[in-house]
């Protein structure tokens, strides 16, 4: 298929319907609003519905109704909006309903600003939500990679009935990039015929969709199985790319844009003959622990850089576990990190290593 | 012999963790009733509340969601879009539906969703344990207002049929009551109409149905009926107050 210019938002629905996504709802915030309004236009043409719900907490509430019929339904929002639509995704979780979320990342707390930002790490990867439960949360750094995303994000929701987040910052929404469609690796999907509420037909037991367990035996069982999940999705779905590692003295740690500026850095400095590499986790949720665990005996410090006061870089520590110095360079508020200052922080901390 | 009886196939055998004397059961029984009698138990969605009914989804035989607190008509928003030839209805109480699930009912009957609501009004937080509801009437007491509601400081009760029936999408509106047998048939009438509103793609359909709670009004069950019938009737009137024709 060619490759088409498109803008990132609209690119997220495009990718959607590829996928088989039919039902969307959502409510108005900047700056993610190209997509809700290219699904109200798309959907009805591909047998689809698109509801403009009332809140984020209705639009989120009409997802884990439309997901336990058992079809392929997204909402997106961006930080404030995927703040009330926390409810709602526990239940969805609890429940294992497959969905998928879009969070278009603008900079907080509160109502914060419009302009990109990383500071909703903590809400995707913990949840904002009650209860021990977990998304699939991917992260994607470019057009290319966002559709890819967004069509596998699907197949995944479906295969461990497990809400997906996809997680851009402002910057990857309003871009242009040229794309293709392509089609994502398949896998065996179960069939959802064992509990979508499509009505009995009167010839099955009714089929229930629920988070409420009374009993407390019966609600750590349901917890051991959610848990037994999520450690699958742990072992199978833990992404990353990594870059230059070879011979590097330091490696950076960033997702999304942040890691795009990290590499014009890398690059840079590479022309001044110093190496440096990067971890680029695809997958916030399962983060690519082993990534960080096999880094090469080179490596002797790690800087994690994001568009937030800092909070990726608590998994990077986990993940590292003392093994070496870790580091911090940040903006935040809708502020980019420049090549030039991620290159000063690096060269400080060279100058403190040797 | 010749059968005279039986329970209606819309209800499970489960038995009910309702207090003794509540009128949630006869609610039950009556939407369960409708559903049989309209031959659309094989393709109904009901969607269960927060509250007393929250265990509503093991009583109707039929597909259930159990929605988060005032949630329901958005959940069922969600499943009636999906699925627009089923039956969907939600089961609300006073505080999900007329407190925290303001916005949800409004914008349900504001979009004209074509599903169903029974609006369980007993004037009191249950499940929880008394407290006051927007529904509570005025000297009503409740164990956040133990003196009795002031208007005051809590404003008058709200009357949602009233409300709901400002709205154009809202096209059936009926309040009934289940206090004796003549308004518990009448109160089958309204809700199988209101269903079959939803069944001709009218729009969106509710029967606001007063009930009792002895447990925390702290009268006795045959009590609270003459109670709900001196009291709640009076500000709260039964009748319907839009239908299909009006809309």
């Amino acid at each position: 298929m060619a490759k088409v210019l498109m803008k990132g938002n609209e690119a997220i629905g495009a990718a959607a319907i590829q996928a088989g996504c039919k039902y969307f709802f959502g409510y108005p915030i900047t700056p993610q609003n190209e997509l809700p309004e290219y699904m109200s236009k798309e959907l009805p043409k591909n047998d689809g519905v698109f509801v403009q719900a009332e809140s984020e907490v209705a639009a989120i509430n009409m997802v884990y109704g439309a997901a336990g019929c058992g079809v392929r339904v997204m909402t997106s929002s961006s930080s404030p909006g995927i703040a009330l639509k926390q409810e709602g995704i526990t239940y969805i979780a609890g429940a294992e309903l497959p969905c998928v979320i879009v969070n278009i990342v603008r900079g907080g707390p509160g109502l914060g600003g419009i302009q990109p930002a990383q500071s909703d790490y903590f809400q995707s990867t913990r949840g904002g939500g009650n209860g021990d439960y977990k998304l699939l949360v991917l992260a994607p750094a470019n057009l290319q990679e966002m559709v890819d995303m967004v069509q596998e994000a699907f197949d995944m929701a479906d295969y461990y009935r497990n809400p997906v987040m996809v997680v851009g910052d402002g910057m990857i929404g309003q871009m242009m990039e040229p794309i293709e469609f392509r089609t994502p690796v398949k896998r065996e999907l179960p069939s959802k015929e064992g509990w979508a509420t499509t009505g009995t037909k009167g010839n099955r037991k009714p089929h229930i969709i629920n988070s409420l367990f009374l009993d407390p035996q019966g609600l750590e069982d349901h917890n051991i199985r959610l848990q037994k999940k999520y450690k699958t999705m742990k072992e199978n779905e833990a992404r990353y790319e990594a870059y230059n590692m070879e011979n590097a003295e330091i490696v950076l740690a960033a997702y999304g844009t942040t890691s795009r500026i990290c590499k014009n850095a890398i690059d840079k400095l590479k022309e001044e003959g110093i190496n440096i590499g990067l971890i680029r986790p695809q997958t916030l949720w399962p983060f690519p622990e082993k990534a960080f665990q096999e880094i090469p005996e080179t490596v002797k410090a790690a800087l994690t850089v994001e568009m937030s006061e800092g909070q990726m870089i608590d998994d990077v520590r986990l993940a590292l576990n003392g093994k070496i110095p870790t580091e911090f360079y940040g903006r935040s508020g809708g502020m980019i990190p420049t090549p030039d200052a991620i290159i000063d922080k690096i060269k400080e901390m060279l100058g403190g290593l040797k | 012999m010749a059968i005279v009886f039986e329970k209606t196939k819309g209800l499970t055998d489960k038995e009910t963790h309702y207090c003794p004397g509540c009128t949630h059961g006869i609610i039950h029984r009556l939407v369960a009733e409708v559903l049989e009698e309209l031959d659309v138990l094989g393709n109904a969605i009901g969607v269960a509340p927060v509250g007393c009914s929250v265990l509503a989804y093991d009583y109707f035989n039929v597909d259930m969601h159990e929605a988060s607190h005032g949630r329901a008509p958005a959940v069922a928003t969600g499943i009636k879009r999906a699925m627009p030839n089923n039956v969907v209805f939600t089961y609300q109480g006073d505080g999900d539906l007329a407190s925290i699930g303001t916005a949800e009912i409004v914008h349900v009957a504001h979009r004209g969703e074509k599903i169903t609501t029974i609006f369980v009004n007993n004037a009191i937080y249950g499940m929880t344990g008394g407290q006051m509801a927007p529904t509570t009437l005025i000297g009503q007491k409740a164990t956040t207002c133990q003196d009795g509601r002031s208007k005051a400081h809590s404003g008058m009760p709200l009357r949602v049929s009233e409300m709901l029936a400002t709205i154009d999408g809202a096209a059936f509106v009926e309040r009934v009551s289940v206090h004796n047998p003549v308004e518990i048939r009448k109160a089958k009438k309204a809700i199988k109409k209101a269903f079959e509103c939803q069944i001709k793609g009218e729009g969106f359909s509710i029967v606001e149905v007063l009930s009792t709670c002895p447990t925390n009004w702290g009268i006795a069950p045959t009590e609270s009926l003459k109670w709900l019938e001196a009291n709640m009737i009076p500000y709260y009137p039964l009748g319907n107050f839009r239908t299909p024709e009006e809309a």
